[in-house]
């Protein structure tokens, strides 16, 4: 499983097209096919093309330091890595957190999630999903769907702009804030913050709810091609709470194999290790994650919104479970495996998103004064939250002076790195191979890719171990010599 | 009646041994500064209170005020100026305000919103200055440090310590720690020490306390730092000890 089309055997004899940059993703990537010459496809990568290296400059900093610095990895979900740092970092500084710390915490995150879903749904997918796949190029966008469904395009924008002012309130500015601190948070939400939050929350849970018809519908209008498009088995791995329930700020890990069996459940995440491994490979600044227990070649998984509603239990918000429940029973439980069902997946969670906050919005624990616990001092700290993206891990250790000494960040795309690729190779099969190249064709590649609402740029750290190619070349562009240097840090040259 | 001189046109009155500065920022009127305190001997280092007086450029901070000055200030050609000393120490140093817990409350940070720095301007040096995270309650990251000498003069005027002082000279002139070890932990330093409350940009900072005070209630989130001259123009302590031009105060 999965390595089909990864690596072509022959691919000097082959003729490669590159799809550089991959649109209306975040971050920077670029896909490259291989093909003969009669555009059989032999081989289909994703490449992450940008490199970052936070793991690296985080050493030496102070730990409180982190959940601000590492949000910087960002600027799509922040929260979600300045959360995971902190709780991390809560770890550290052996706090148990306040009821009110938690819960302006919680509201933080969710509405982290229903910002991100909604600007990924409709700013970023909608056009794909609205237009079709391979519709004349210069409308499908944003602007596009603007002209065409005005209303669509104003909820997705309406949705996002609530999403960011829950995160502003809580964490002092719409992107990167500092709200979220070890042990706690700098600020609780007062009434007035309340107020300004709840007079809309109606209209945003009835938006959300809309949102998830939208996902619906466009199932029903394209049955065959929805539930058919780059669809894949794959293991599954998310976060549940300790009653099953699907929880995207806290609880423990369940993995799931491709038929369902359980592999672990309810997993302490501070000891992750034991059951998730990164391997390196040499064509990607990004680490393939595996499930220990399977092994590098069969153990990747897939994570994020899809795994996550097809995993939990249940959804603890009434409308959200009515959802989840007609996702599994729609068409007997086709889209809960389809690539394409991760939109109709993230509509859900949106949903629940908004549902929470309404709940949080009502609870007096927000305008609480005890914001800040600590307890006994730990060297190790290990956060874990399930961002937008994915299950999200962050992993530091601290010597005695409170510098950060080692970090390691495994972030959501990073988990659905294997996944993706697969989902592309899937693609190419069934939309590319044999047939003359056409930009619509291409962009079907892209629109599995989008289904994972990828952000590459979080998800690149492999740093002392990313492979390097450096190419010479004459002044007509020729190649004349490569050194490659593989993720095993051995260098070999073209001569 | 009291002497005067004039500042950008207006008339501002000056006691005798008083600079340019002080009275300038008694009578409620800003000029940009970094290494200037009140409580301080005037340094002279910084260059950002650089005025014209008379057409010589010279510091405000060290020149004493006469009668009859003609001072000018809060000119195009002396911000051109000053924006471009901010640019150098930005570029100098490494100061990452993204994630730096002094942000809204450093000085160097507000004076390049209020001087309106949008760019770096210089290329960036990016030293190597290693942490001094050796005390138990202290941090000291020296990749902040602007060389404005309060730390060095507080600890060695107020504290009676010497913990601080400048090393090297030129580009690699340093803020250094006196000790056989160079370590903190090895200096009678503390958290209540003046030392601790006078650095303008984030280098001397009490460990954990980073980034407790929320968004929206730091020093300069409200009014840019030129709107508080008011506030600054005592620069003296209260009866408490406390000093309205410090930050940091454990």
């Amino acid at each position: 499983m999965g390595n089909d089309l990864e690596t072509a055997a022959h691919p000097e004899k082959l003729r490669r097209v590159a799809i550089d940059p991959v649109s209306r993703v975040e971050g920077h990537g670029k896909v490259t096919l291989l093909l003969d010459e009669y555009d059989h496809v032999h081989q289909v990568r994703l490449h992450i093309v940008e490199f970052r290296g936070f793991e690296k400059f985080i050493q030496g900093r102070p730990y409180w330091e982190a959940p601000v610095m590492v949000q910087r990895l960002c600027g799509i979900c922040p929260v979600s890595h300045h959360l995971a740092a902190s709780k991390a970092m809560d770890m550290i500084v052996g706090a148990e957190l306040t009821p009110t710390a938690e819960k302006v915490r919680r509201l933080m995150h969710y509405g982290q999630i229903l910002q991100s879903h909604a600007l990924h749904f409709f700013h970023l997918c909608s056009p794909d999903l609205l237009f079709g796949f391979d519709s004349e190029m210069a409308r499908r966008n944003i602007v596009g769907i603007a002209a065409a469904y005005p209303e669509i395009a104003k909820q997705g924008v309406l949705l996002r702009k609530f999403g960011q002012e829950v995160i502003r309130i809580t964490a002092g500015k719409r992107i990167h804030g500092t709200g979220s601190i070890p042990g706690g948070v700098n600020k609780n939400v007062s009434i007035e913050e309340r107020d300004y939050l709840l007079k809309d929350i109606g209209q945003v849970v009835a938006w959300s709810r809309e949102s998830v018809g939208i996902a619906r519908q466009l199932f029903e209008q394209n049955l065959d091609l929805y539930n058919n498009f780059g669809r894949f088995k794959a293991h599954t791995l998310n976060m549940v709470r300790g009653d099953g329930a699907l929880d995207l700020y806290h609880g423990g890990l369940r993995a799931r194999d491709m038929d369902g069996n359980t592999l672990f459940d309810h997993y302490d995440y501070s000891h992750y290790w034991d059951v998730i491994f990164e391997d390196v490979k040499a064509w990607s600044y990004m680490k393939f994650p595996f499930l220990r227990s399977l092994g590098p070649e069969t153990g990747w998984y897939r994570v994020g919104p899809l795994s996550r509603v097809t995993q939990c239990d249940f959804i603890p918000t009434p409308e959200a479970e009515q959802a989840r429940l007609e996702f599994l029973a729609f068409n007997g439980g086709s889209a809960t495996g389809a690539t394409l069902g991760f939109h109709w997946a993230r509509m859900i969670e949106m949903l629940h998103a908004a549902e929470v906050i309404q709940d949080l919005l009502h609870d007096p624990d927000l305008q609480g004064d005890d914001l800040v616990s600590k307890g006994e001092r730990q060297e190790r700290g290990v956060g874990v939250i399930e961002a937008p993206r994915g299950t999200l891990i962050h992993h530091y250790k601290v010597d005695e002076n409170d510098q950060i000494v080692r970090c390691n960040l495994i972030v959501s795309t990073t988990h659905n790195n294997q996944a993706m690729n697969e989902a592309i190779r899937q693609v190419a099969r069934q939309y590319i191979d044999g047939r003359k190249l056409t930009e619509g064709m291409l962009n079907h590649i892209e629109v599995a890719i989008r289904a994972f609402d990828p952000c590459l740029s979080c998800a690149t750290h492999a740093l002392g171990k990313m492979p390097l190619e450096v190419e010479l070349l004459d002044v007509e562009g020729d190649r004349v010599d490569v050194l490659t240097r593989s993720s095993d840090g051995s260098f070999c040259s073209s001569d | 009646m009291k002497d005067t001189f004039l500042l950008d046109g207006s008339t501002i009155p000056f006691e005798p041994g008083q600079t340019v500065m002080q009275a300038a920022l008694a009578a409620g009127h800003y000029i940009p500064h970094l290494c200037y305190h009140p409580e301080f001997k005037p340094h002279g280092s910084c260059k950002l209170c650089t005025v014209k007086i008379n057409g010589r450029t010279v510091a405000s901070c060290t020149m004493p005020a006469e009668t009859g000055l003609q001072v000018e200030s809060g000119i195009e050609e002396l911000n051109a100026l000053r924006r471009s000393l901010v640019q150098m120490l930005f570029a100098e140093g490494n100061h990452f305000c993204p994630s730096c817990e002094k942000s809204g409350n450093c000085a160097l940070q507000a004076l390049g919103y209020d001087l309106e720095v949008h760019a770096t301007g210089f290329r960036h040096l990016y030293p190597d200055r290693p942490l001094d995270a050796s005390h138990p309650d202290i941090l000291l990251d020296f990749n902040r440090c602007i060389l404005c000498e309060l730390c060095v003069r507080a600890s060695s005027e107020v504290d009676g310590k010497n913990v601080f002082a400048l090393s090297g000279r030129g580009i690699t002139k340093h803020l250094i720690v006196n000790a056989e070890s160079g370590k903190l932990s090895d200096t009678d330093i503390s958290l209540a020490d003046k030392a601790m409350q006078v650095c303008p940009v984030g280098v001397i900072l009490p460990k954990r306390a980073g980034f407790s005070v929320p968004i929206g209630e730091r020093r300069y989130d409200q009014r840019p730092i030129s709107a508080q001259a008011l506030d600054d123009a005592p620069r003296q302590t209260d009866a408490d000890g406390n000093c309205a031009a410090c930050e940091g105060t454990p």
